[in-house]
């Protein structure tokens, strides 16, 4: 495949999606019943095409390595989720939440496919509703609303700190609804770890039941990946310990297209590293970051004092707090998207004003929030002459109210109790933005293979702002590839059932159970886990916050080194016929290695800063991000060619019609 | 620190199982119980031994993965948490900790300290859930108004995690704290309340038929919550139920 067709319909950006919808091919309802699907993850995009396709009258199968669909990553997200509905008046409108988007992901998506994102955006508040998620609502009885980075509106539906637990419930119900109505086969403890194409089309999937070790074989006449992102390739990352990129990279190996694989966010506001024995990165909201005010001291000795533990950060008087992003961004201050405030927080630590052991942690402090909700609280309550002592303990009541979740597991972990000092944070990996490419119709590059969530690439471009993975992961299940997918399948109604007892089952079964006995035999040196650790550190090291040409080559060979080290000298215990966690980590770690090497070749061959990707040989005297476009305005998407390193790049040129290409400014 | 841990080891489902010693040091304050296993099995690969398997994902207390039984509590000491979230500085050098899976006929012992909890799933597919259409028809989400002290009653019965404590702390092993919670959530928003009949026979129907006991109202259920779920979820059920008889 030489040229990549995006698919993106004709016609005015406010009516492209519409008039697709009226131009696609249906499948009539009698029709549907003939066609399998199988959906490779059960996260909110997963488990809502799921739910969604099963309705329509396909007949589904759901695979997840959890133990039951609602524990999927997508439980986890804490802060919340977007939409133009424009309750509250602040001048919301699909247009906005497109231009944030577009200007969020620093230019590098596609236009058609955010505003698409969009315009459905309405329509998942309102079915999530429907379906009994209890968002958060007002006196009044009707929904709140709070903001996020990078966004001047407050467009963020949320449920507490667990947004994502509740969608996801929500997702989980729909699906459950659909399994008891026998449309949804629920594979759980089921890991994919092959695709199978039959005359360049998806026909199923080779899976490892995850509790016998058998490996089976599942026909279909298309396949979705929903399968998450690949964050953990860091080893340390706010991601589920599952979280992993086998289902998408074996797709790749089988011929799809690879987007954008560079592309990470670093999220500003995480509970910094404390040791060696750390397992994950503990993410705290940010929409703390809507009352809580980020600082360094201003002075070298006062955070070399606090380092040695001989100065308390309570203890820094106002005059002496460096507020750096009320100071570089006035317009944004504390709420600029996440790729600016881990920067910013990187360089003060890089300069030496750090406040941990480690000196990797800035402060985020609520004495503020404190006093100015106390103030309010006291005034209404009518204390009118309150001490500053009794206004700052209503202040805490407030905040308790707001965030106390968060703040209980903050103390939980650091041991620290964030109402007395400030707490400690550090940004870390928290989601990438590459991932499968796919058309509009959210196809890959291979026919009758789609890909959906955090495991495709196309919205978000080189940074994610808050509270829109949700959305996507939504969008797409519920409300865009139930529509794309049946054009497709129009064409498969004659097909009839496909069977999983031809060569390409035979060899992929095989290629699988090859893979599996050559974990199993290796000489067994070292456990899986000293591998990731060691890939993360390159990772960090070399491919993490900033990145330069010098060490993105280096990263290359010490990864492909690493990957010939991991496949003679890696130790696999146990037995590849029961339930085995080290061999299922094994797979996934095979995988990191192989991305991780092409990580790096795609940050190396983009030669600008965008977004999440910034490389230190571009940029702005005031230390921005310094874009190209006249030159790398274009999604790349790398062809699979056995070894990572000589993968082929293709380029797919964006095309922006409707928005103007800016400096992104915060200031 | 030094630790002595006793831990629960069976092969499979049809296979006996047994308490093993494994002695562990260079324990820190600050890991959580989770990195203290997985220190354990670093060292039980490097001898060549099998590690021990437990389920785990989020190390957040939010996916409900993490379950074991530490010292006979659920999730440990510590309440409110999960096993994930609970750290090392709550034990002291030299502390023996034994290590169990969860114990109740409807959840089986798939490997060492992993049970098989799809009973659940099971329960919510019986009819946990509202029965609308995934089909973006639906009416604009602000058109009906929810008192926010329902709604906020609503949001804490739906933030139950399904991890089972509940039924490992119960005498009677039972799933009412469970089934009721979500109950709850449903019948108090007002977009559940025209299923609820049915859907609260057919999960407690699907809940008896699990194998799940009988609620004697000991109360250990809430105790061992690592979410906080309250037993009024349980009241609510029962008259949610007795409702539905009378109707019915
Ligand atoms: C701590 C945290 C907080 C967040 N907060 C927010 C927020 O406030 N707002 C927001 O918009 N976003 C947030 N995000 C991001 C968002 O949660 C994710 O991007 C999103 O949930 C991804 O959903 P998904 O359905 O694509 O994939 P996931 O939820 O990751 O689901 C992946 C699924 O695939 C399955 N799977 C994977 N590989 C295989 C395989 N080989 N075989 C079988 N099954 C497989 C898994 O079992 C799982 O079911 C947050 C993320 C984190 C980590
Ligand atoms: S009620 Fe509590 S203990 Fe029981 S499953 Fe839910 S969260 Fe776990
Ligand atoms: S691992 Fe998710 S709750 Fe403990």
């Amino acid at each position: 495949m030489a040229v990549l067709d995006s698919k993106v319909p004709e016609g005015p950006l406010e009516e492209k999606w519409v008039n697709h919808k009226n131009n696609i091919n249906l499948v009539n309802p009698a029709n549907k019943r003939n066609i399998d699907v199988i959906v490779v993850g059960t996260g909110l995009a997963g488990s809502s095409a799921a739910a969604t396709l099963g309705e329509l009258g396909y007949n589904v199968k759901t695979f997840c390595y959890n133990d039951s669909p609602r524990r999927a990553h997508s439980i986890a997200a804490q802060g919340g989720i977007n939409a133009a509905k424009n309750y509250q008046g602040d001048g919301d409108s699909n247009y906005r939440l497109f231009y944030d988007t577009i200007k969020g992901g620093d230019y590098r998506s596609r236009e058609a496919n955010t505003y698409r994102l969009a315009e459905v955006s309405s329509n998942i508040i309102d079915q999530c509703v429907a379906q009994g998620v209890p968002f958060a609502r007002e006196y009044g009885g009707l929904l709140d609303n709070r903001s996020f980075g990078g966004v001047l509106v407050s467009r963020t539906f949320y449920a507490a700190g667990q947004t994502g637990q509740q969608l996801l419930l929500g997702a989980y119900s729909a699906l459950n609804r659909q399994i008891n109505r026998g449309k949804v086969q629920p594979f759980n403890r089921h890991e994919m770890l092959d695709l199978v194409v039959v005359d360049g089309k998806a026909r199923g999937i080779i899976a490892r039941n995850l509790v016998t070790g058998e490996i089976e074989r599942h026909g279909a006449h298309a396949v979705v990946i929903a399968s998450g992102g690949y964050g953990n390739v860091f080893f340390l990352s706010t991601n589920a310990m599952g979280s992993n990129v086998m289902a998408a990279w074996r797709t790749h190996r089988r011929g799809a297209f690879f987007a954008n694989p560079c592309y990470t966010q670093i999220h500003p506001t995480c509970i910094p590293v404390s040791g060696e024995h750390q397992s994950k990165l503990t993410l705290m909201s940010e929409s703390l970051r809507n009352d809580g005010r980020i600082w360094v001291p201003k002075k070298k000795e006062d955070a070399e004092a606090i380092r040695a533990g001989k100065l308390k950060g309570v203890n820094i008087p106002e005059e002496d707090r460096d507020y750096y992003l009320e100071r570089r961004y006035p317009a944004f201050g504390n709420l600029v998207p996440r790729d600016v405030a881990s920067r910013a927080a990187k360089e003060r630590c890089d300069a030496g004003y750090g406040v941990n052991k480690t000196g990797q942690a800035v402060y985020l402090d609520f004495e503020a929030a404190f006093k100015r909700y106390g103030k309010v609280e006291a005034l209404t309550r009518g204390h009118k002459n309150a001490s500053e002592e009794e206004m700052i303990k209503l202040g805490k009541e407030v905040i308790k109210k707001k965030y106390g979740n968060l703040f209980d597991m903050y103390q939980n972990i650091s041991d620290d109790n964030p109402y007395e000092v400030p707490m400690k944070i550090f940004p870390a990996v928290h989601y990438t933005m590459g991932g499968l490419w796919v058309d509009y119709n959210l196809q890959t590059t291979i026919p009758g293979c789609f890909a959906a969530g955090e495991a495709n690439f196309s919205d978000h471009g080189a940074n994610r702002l808050g509270a829109s993975a949700l959305m996507q992961g939504l969008a797409d299940g519920y409300f865009v590839l139930p529509y794309t997918i049946g054009d497709y399948l129009a064409n498969e109604i004659r097909t009839g059932e496909i069977s999983t007892d031809t060569p390409e089952f035979e060899q992929a079964e095989k290629d699988t159970k090859e893979r599996i006995e050559k974990l199993m035999n290796a000489s067994g040196k070292h456990s899986v886990d000293y591998y990731h650790k060691k890939l993360g550190l390159i990772m960090w090291n070399k491919c993490g916050m900033s990145r330069n040409a010098t060490d993105l080559q280096k990263a290359m060979d010490e990864i492909s080194e690493l990957r010939a080290d991991f496949w003679a000298n890696v130790r696999v215990t146990g037995s590849a016929d029961t339930k085995n966690q080290e061999l299922e980590k094994a797979g996934r770690v095979a995988d990191f290695l192989e991305l991780g090497e092409l990580f790096a070749k795609d940050a190396l061959d983009r030669n600008e800063s965008c977004g999440g990707h910034f490389r230190e040989e571009y940029q702005t005297p005031e230390g921005e991000a310094l874009r190209d476009d006249e030159n790398y305005d274009y999604v790349a998407a790398w062809e699979y060619n056995e070894n990572p390193r000589d993968a082929k790049l293709h380029k797919e040129e964006l095309v922006f019609e409707n928005v103007e290409l800016k400096t992104r400014s915060y200031k | 620190m030094k630790l002595n841990l006793k831990i629960w080891r069976q092969e499979g489902p049809n296979v006996k199982g047994k308490l093993v010693d494994y002695p562990l040091d260079g324990v820190d304050g600050d890991m959580s119980f989770l990195e203290m296993m997985d220190i354990l099995n670093e060292e039980l690969i490097n001898k060549g031994d099998v590690p021990v398997e437990f389920d785990h994902d989020c190390r957040e207390g939010i996916c409900g993965s993490c379950n074991m039984m530490i010292n006979g509590e659920p999730h440990g000491p510590q309440k409110l948490t999960t096993t994930c979230q609970l750290h090392m500085r709550k034990f002291n050098d030299g502390d023996t900790i034994t290590i169990e899976p969860w114990r109740a006929k409807a959840f089986p012992v798939v490997k060492d300290l992993i049970v098989d909890r799809s009973a659940f799933d099971r329960i919510q597919q019986a009819g946990g859930y509202i029965s609308v259409n995934t089909s973006g028809n639906t009416q604009d989400a602000n058109a009906t108004p929810i008192e926010k002290e329902k709604a906020d009653e609503a949001f804490w019965s739906a933030t139950c995690i399904g991890c089972g404590a509940c039924v490992a702390a119960c005498k009677n092993a039972s799933a009412m704290l469970f089934t009721s919670a979500k109950i709850s959530q449903y019948a108090l928003l007002p977009q559940g309340e025209l299923e609820a009949t049915q859907r609260v026979e057919a999960m407690v129907r699907q809940m008896d038929e699990e194998g799940f006991g009988n609620c004697s109202n000991t109360g250990a259920c809430m105790v061992e919550c690592p979410k906080g779920i309250k037993l009024e979820n349980i009241a609510r059920m029962n008259r949610e139920y007795l409702k539905a008889e009378v109707v019915g």
